[in-house]
Order: structure tokens, then sequence, then C-alpha cells
């Protein structure tokens, strides 16, 4: 490209006087802001309580979606729930960070069974494992349960079986556990939570 | 201007006043030093709820982690182990954003928009209209804005803008378990500090106070230490933070100069053109040249 000297000193001109337009502030601004909108406003809200000890903190889950039939919902966010006695709100770091455990590509999601002498974890359906937990119950403590002691007092003692509750249930559910496995004759009966 | 949710008091780079009619609650984040135990469930509920997860790092022997602010950590703990008077104090301060009254970032930013104040006292960065020069970084007298290698662009704690807009708390302060952290108005949260700096001073810590840095107008996020006097043991919390001078020189002085320098050469060059007019050559000087150039 052939420049002249004046054609190279118009555009010296042209650009060093709009430069010093826009310096002088005579360009237009665009001049929207807006903070980040409230992300859960329309999120379905749901009550729960945090699973991994036994203070057992109340959280919100917040979820994308109304529950509507054709969007499937996903977690997108959880904190603490104010209107729960327990923490009223607060959450330590782990509570904070449930979110990123309830998403993790490591995480449990169905029971699984590892079969004696195999190395393998196969999945099962609730039903077959809740039906073999109870076939297992039943035959052990038809075999091991203790009626009477060796004086003769009725004890009905059940050693050959522990159990570990759940850290995320509150008073009612812990009631329900400690009367059922009790009445078993459940002696080893801890929390997980206590791990 | 579209009407934001929380007004606006001052943008970075611009002259124009903003609206300021609508008085809405001044807003600060109170952190009590005395009564935090380092969890970091801040930290952890800081990243939940800005969207942003930081790369996982390595131990380096400390609690710190991250060891630094980054454009994705907005918030971190710091810990300080302090030997005084042959006493050994573990000193946790929670690290990020002071969000003060007068924000040497919004000063030193040249991008208009790209920092703003709202009316409550939040400061916000618009990363729309980040150039990512980080001038902020050098405006800032806490150190605190960070460049994501990503995208260039600065980062900080926004104060959960998005959450206090719609009235609720700063995620960080709604996780706090020991309740180290409390939010509200800044005259609550100062008759809040007055308390416990009171309750701190009659357990033996004389130098209790609140630190709340005049040399920056104040802050919006304030903190109640036991040892007042002597801020810098808290990770080096500065002791009379203030903007730097060179910011103030050149936003200040240096820059409004050099437009009068600029206005002054444009406003010669047209007198000069009015008075003088272009520069003839006449027709002898030219046939001359020519020749000249011919040989």
């Amino acid at each position: 490209m052939q420049v002249t000297r004046r054609q190279f000193f118009r555009v010296c001109a042209a650009g060093m006087g709009s430069s010093s337009v826009v310096l002088m502030g005579f360009s237009p601004g665009n001049a929207l802001a807006e903070v980040r909108e409230f992300k859960l406003t329309k999120a379905t809200e749901t009550r729960n309580t945090c699973p991994y000890c036994s203070v057992a903190c109340g959280v919100l889950i917040y979820s994308l979606g109304d529950k509507s039939k054709n969007a499937q919902s996903r977690i997108f966010h959880i904190e603490g729930d104010p209107d729960n006695p327990v923490n009223r709100g607060t959450l330590c770091p782990k509570g904070a960070g449930l979110l990123d455990m309830v998403q993790s590509p490591n995480r449990l999601k169905f029971p699984e069974v590892r079969e004696p002498g195999s190395t393998e974890w196969k999945r099962i359906s609730w039903d077959d494992a809740m039906a073999r937990i109870a076939k297992h119950m039943k035959t052990d403590r038809d075999a091991n349960l203790i009626e009477k002691n060796a004086d003769g007092v009725t004890v009905n003692r059940w050693n050959t079986f522990g159990f570990l509750a759940s850290s995320a249930a509150s008073n009612e559910p812990g009631y329900l556990t400690v009367k059922t496995l009790r009445a078993l004759g459940v002696v080893a009966l801890d929390t997980q939570a206590r791990i | 201007m579209a009407l934001q949710s929380l007004d606006i008091t001052r943008r970075s780079a611009t002259t124009t006043p903003a609206p300021s009619v609508r008085q809405t609650t001044e807003v600060a984040k109170l952190i009590d030093v005395s009564a935090c135990i380092g969890c970091k469930a801040c930290q952890a509920a800081c990243m939940e709820w800005n969207d942003i997860r930081d790369e996982i790092g390595t131990c380096h022997g400390v609690y710190d982690n991250p060891m630094d602010l980054t454009a994705k950590s907005w918030t971190v703990m710091r810990y300080a182990e302090v030997e005084q008077d042959g006493r050994l104090e573990w000193l946790i301060r929670k690290d990020g954003c002071m969000h003060c009254a007068d924000p040497g970032c919004l000063k030193a930013c040249p991008a208009p928009g790209a920092i703003l104040q709202y009316a409550n006292g939040i400061v916000d960065f618009h990363e729309e209209h980040c150039i990512g020069c980080g001038y902020c970084i050098t405006g800032c007298p806490f150190n605190i804005p960070r460049l994501s290698k990503e995208d260039g662009k600065a980062y900080k704690c926004s104060l959960c803008s998005d959450r206090v807009a719609v009235g609720q708390a700063p995620a960080c302060i709604k996780a706090c378990p020991t309740g180290a952290l409390q939010f509200g108005a800044k005259e609550q949260m100062k008759h809040y500090a007055e308390e416990r700096i009171h309750d701190l001073q009659s357990r033996g810590y004389q130098k209790a106070g609140l630190y709340d840095p005049p040399g920056v107008g104040g802050t919006h996020v304030m903190y109640v230490l036991h040892h007042a006097d002597q801020p810098e043991l808290y990770s080096r919390l500065p002791n009379d933070p203030g903007i730097s001078p060179l910011v103030s020189l050149w936003k200040g002085v240096a820059k409004p100069l050099a437009t009068l320098a600029l206005a002054g050469v444009a406003l010669g060059s047209l007198f000069h053109y009015v008075t003088k007019g272009p520069n003839e050559v006449s027709k002898e000087l030219e046939d001359e040249l020519e020749k000249e150039d011919a040989k």
C-alpha cells in the first residue's frame, strides 16, 4: 500500500483527534449494570437433614424446575435450614459443601452386595437388599438369641448382631430405631455419626 | 440505565453523577476473630453459592488452603501462630474484600462500569466490563482482587450482592457455625462489636477493638480483634490502610493535565489553521524540488 505524506498526516490527525475526544468524555458508554440474578427464585425447595454427623443439621435442598412432568430436577444448591432448631441455618464446612457430595461421581447410589468369597460388588434392587438382610437377621437370631442367662433370668440378648443407625435420623426415627432393635434383643447398637 | 435491585453510588471511570435520592440501609459484615475456630465453612459456602471451584491444591504443612486468594477463592482463612510474652496464640483471620467506603480498586479502574459501589456499601466487580488491566489490584490497600488465568478478568468477593439484593445474608455468614461472622446494618454491627469488645476486655484482652480503618473511609467488612493495636499480627492486616498516592496522582492530577494538554493541542491546531491556514507550496518551489528529485 502506497501512503503519501499527506495521507499519513491525515490518518494520524484523525486518530489523535478521536482518541482525544473519547478521553475528554464524549464517548457513549453502555451504562447497564445489574447484580447477579438471585438463582433460587423459582427453584424447588426441599427440607432434609445433613447426612454427615450426629448433630443432624437441617438443610434446604434447591433443585432445578418446579416438579412439572417434563422437567428433570437436579440439585444445584444446598444451604442451612434457618427453621431447624439444631443449626438455625448454619453449617460446617462439610455441610456447606454437601452439593459436591450429592453430585460426586464416587457416591454410592444403589445397594450393592459382595457375596462371600467374591471380590466383585454386584448391584441389587432395594427389595432384594431388604429381603436379603431380613433373611440373614432371622437366621442369625434364631441360631444365637440368648433367652436366659446362667442364673435363669430372662435376658433375650442377641449378641451376634450389630446395627449402625443413620446419623441423619432425628429424635423420632432415633426412638423407633432403638425401640425396634431393643425389641429384637440387639445390644450392639450405634450410629454412623460416631465413625 | 436499568433500575437495579441495588442502587449504584459510584462507577469506575465514570464522571456522571449517580442517582442518590433513594436511601438504602448500609450493610456490613462483622468478623469476630475471637470466635472463629477456622473451620472454613465460610470458604466452602462461598464456593458453593458463587459456583466457583478452585483447583485442588497441595498441602503446604499449614492449615491455609489455598495459600492465597485466587480468582476462584474469594475468601481464605489465614492462620498465624504468634508468640507474645511467652504465650502462643493462634490468630485466625478470614481474608477477603473489605468493601471500603472509599474503594481504591474503583478509583484505579479505567474501565467504565467494571467496578461499582452500591448505596448499601457493597463494592462489586462486573466482569463483562473488565478489561483485565489489573489496576484494581494495585489500587487495593488490602491486595484482594485476583486476575483469572482463564479469562483475564479480575474477581473478588461480591459480599453476595445477589443475596443481599433480595434481603438475604451472604453465604459465608449464613454458614458460620460459631457466629463469628455476623451480618446486618453497619450501625447494628458496630453495636454488636462493642459488646464483643467489652467482653474481650473483661477477659484480659485490654487492647481489643474494632477494625474499621478510617484511611479508606471505613469498611463494610469489619473485624473484632483481640489485639486491635497490632493488626499486623493477623497475617499482615494493614495497620493504617490507604489508597496508594500514585492512584490519586494518576487519576487526580495527571489525567486531567493530560486531557488539558490534548485539548490545548487540538485548540492550538485549530487556531493555527484559522490564522495561518494550510502550508501552501509555491509553483516555483515545487518545480525546483521536482528538478532536484529528477537529479
